[in-house]
């Protein structure tokens, strides 16, 4: 078989199955305690489609997909600040007794 | 930056946000493991603004500048009694910024490199409409989450006649239409399959009640992710693909902890329905039963003299923030020479983990809190059970009663302790709408009063 051959969505369910995988067993380690910023960090992660709004916000023309991406470069922001700041404002409470 | 320097990157950001989830594994790892989160956040937008078409620096500036100080000022500000209506608001924008980068693709395809406009190729026109019907739901589906938890939306579950049905017809609609518009692209089409998703959104969550949030704000978690891998597919990006699939399944395998925790298949907690007000019969008949009141001065006396407690915080307590009250009694009892736990159940609380996070706010070292499965053998051998705002959880009708609608549900096996102290306003049924027939026990002494009072009157007499 050629690599090259290979049809891009083949390509994508192979990550996607994968990471499906590391997903599982990384989530199931995660102590019920810390189920809650579990939460808010992915939260903070998913907004990783910040990628897709900075690439529709790039273009240097001004147009209608620019402005949306703006919007969403927003919205994604909000998320990875406020999720990673709550996140550590919850990690920083649990500490070990004095 | 060539594309597979960028992709290489990318790969590192993903490695990295692996890292964060894999650091929650214990409480002295997990701090690490956000900032791995940011670290990995920080390479992938670093790396996007490299790319050669990324050239409107002002704007994105502007835009990571409003959103950051938003999000900031939030995150700061919250009430960490709060956070299950945070998380639900935060999902909702990842859902609505899902759809805006859906329609990015849609009106300017160019600039991904899927084709022309309302002529994109038709895998990534798929992937794409997927990617904005699933951003959609979770969009209006956060937000109805969000009105229950904050209770601007009642939290009694929403029902009528035909609903499932017209659930159905929705979702075949939703499906036709992707699949009509891989015939014939137009603007349209496009627009109808995010209003109907919308729609969608609130329909599938109006019918779940207040009891049920746990699974709901879980469960939105995970399709927040499913959006995310959605867009991913789109751009043929694999940190999207990657970045979704750990928050799917993050999402799925907590709202199976949930379901499991309430003993609910999690067909039946979509469905809906459960958790309303009416009055279930069964136990009803031990209404007529002698209840013991007790005073402060009386459960400060007993848990004075017991050598363990084990204190079940449940969400009563959150609303009457009566933690550091709680606390202070626990220090208390402990500086008396008195063995002080914490017991929580998987569904305390209005989202995973959120008990755990209240008392650790309250200063409560996190070794004294422990899980259901670590804890419930040890009620047998303790004084002393302090129940405060948790009810359903405790009810022995779980385990003894197969009409009751918690029935097979997990407990926490208060009664099996020599004495329960059970905090409580009034005689009211729990949010299940049942009666526990604890109350009625021998060895259960009812303290009626607000939480937080109760414990600073508790606080006084131990003084």
């Amino acid at each position: 078989m050629q690599t090259g051959s290979v049809d891009p969505l083949i390509f994508g369910i192979t990550v996607l199955v994968l990471a499906c995988f590391v997903g599982y067993y990384v989530v199931w380690r995660v102590t019920p305690a810390l189920h809650s910023p579990l939460m808010s960090v992915t939260n903070a992660i998913s907004s990783v489609i910040i990628v897709g709004a900075l690439i529709a916000a790039g273009p240097s023309e001004t147009n209608f997909a620019q402005l949306i991406g703006f919007f969403a470069v927003v919205l994604a922001s909000i998320n990875i600040f406020g999720g990673f700041i709550v996140t550590q404002r919850m990690l920083s409470m649990f500490k070990k007794r004095r | 930056m060539t594309d597979n320097i960028s992709a290489v990157l990318y790969l590192i950001s993903s490695i990295f946000f692996i890292l964060a989830l894999r650091g929650l594994s214990s409480p002295d790892s997990a701090r690490q493991g956000n900032l791995f989160g940011v670290l990995g956040m920080t390479i992938a937008v670093g790396t996007t603004l490299a790319l050669p078409n990324v050239l409107s620096y002002e704007v994105i500036l502007a835009g990571i500048v409003i959103g950051g100080g938003i999000g900031t000022l939030i995150a700061r500000k919250i009430e960490m009694t709060a956070l299950p209506q945070l998380v639900a608001g935060f999902h909702s924008l990842v859902g609505l910024a899902a759809c805006f980068v859906a329609a990015a693709a849609f009106f300017r395809p160019e600039a991904y490199g899927i084709g022309t406009f309302l002529n994109i190729n038709t895998g990534s026109l798929i992937e794409m409409s997927i990617g904005l019907a699933i951003g959609a739901i979770t969009f209006t589906g956060s937000i109805i989450a969000f009105g229950k938890l904050q209770g601007l939306i009642t939290g009694a579950p929403l029902t009528f006649r035909g609903q499932h049905a017209l659930n159905a017809i929705l979702g075949i609609t939703l499906v036709a239409l992707i699949a009509w518009m891989t015939i014939d692209q137009n603007e349209t089409i496009f627009w109808v399959i995010f209003s109907l998703s919308l729609v969608i959104g609130i329909l599938i969550i109006v019918p779940i009640g207040g009891a049920d949030m746990p699974v709901v704000i879980s469960m939105l978690n995970s399709y927040s992710g499913w959006a995310a891998c959605g867009i991913g597919f789109t751009l043929g990006n694999s940190l999207l693909i990657v970045t979704g699939a750990l928050v799917g399944s993050s999402g799925a395998i907590l709202s199976y902890i949930m379901c499991k925790g309430m003993n609910r298949s999690f067909f039946s907690v979509i469905l809906g329905g459960f958790g309303g007000d009416s009055e279930i019969s069964g136990t009803t008949t031990s209404r007529d039963k002698a209840i013991k009141i007790g005073s402060a001065e009386d459960a400060a006396f007993i848990m004075k003299n017991a050598s363990s407690v084990i204190i079940v915080p449940g969400y009563g307590m959150a609303v009457a923030q009566a933690q550091h009250a709680l606390r202070e009694m626990g220090e208390l009892l402990k500086a008396d020479g008195v063995d002080v736990r914490y017991a929580i159940h998987p569904v305390a609380g209005r989202m995973p983990g959120h008990m755990n996070v209240l008392l650790a706010e309250a200063n409560v070292p996190y070794e004294q809190v422990l899980e259901l499965d670590e804890i419930n053998r040890d009620f047998a051998q303790a004084d002393v059970a302090f129940v405060i705002g948790a009810n359903d959880v405790t009810n022995p009708a779980a385990k003894t009663d197969p009409s009751s609608p918690i029935y097979g549900m997990p407990i926490l096996d208060v009664e099996n302790a020599k004495t329960v102290l059970f905090i409580k306003r009034s005689m009211a049924s729990g949010y299940a709408g049942v009666n526990n027939e604890l109350f009625f026990r021998e060895n259960t002494m009812m303290l009626f009063s607000d939480a937080k009072s109760m414990c600073d009157e508790i606080v006084q007499a131990l003084n």
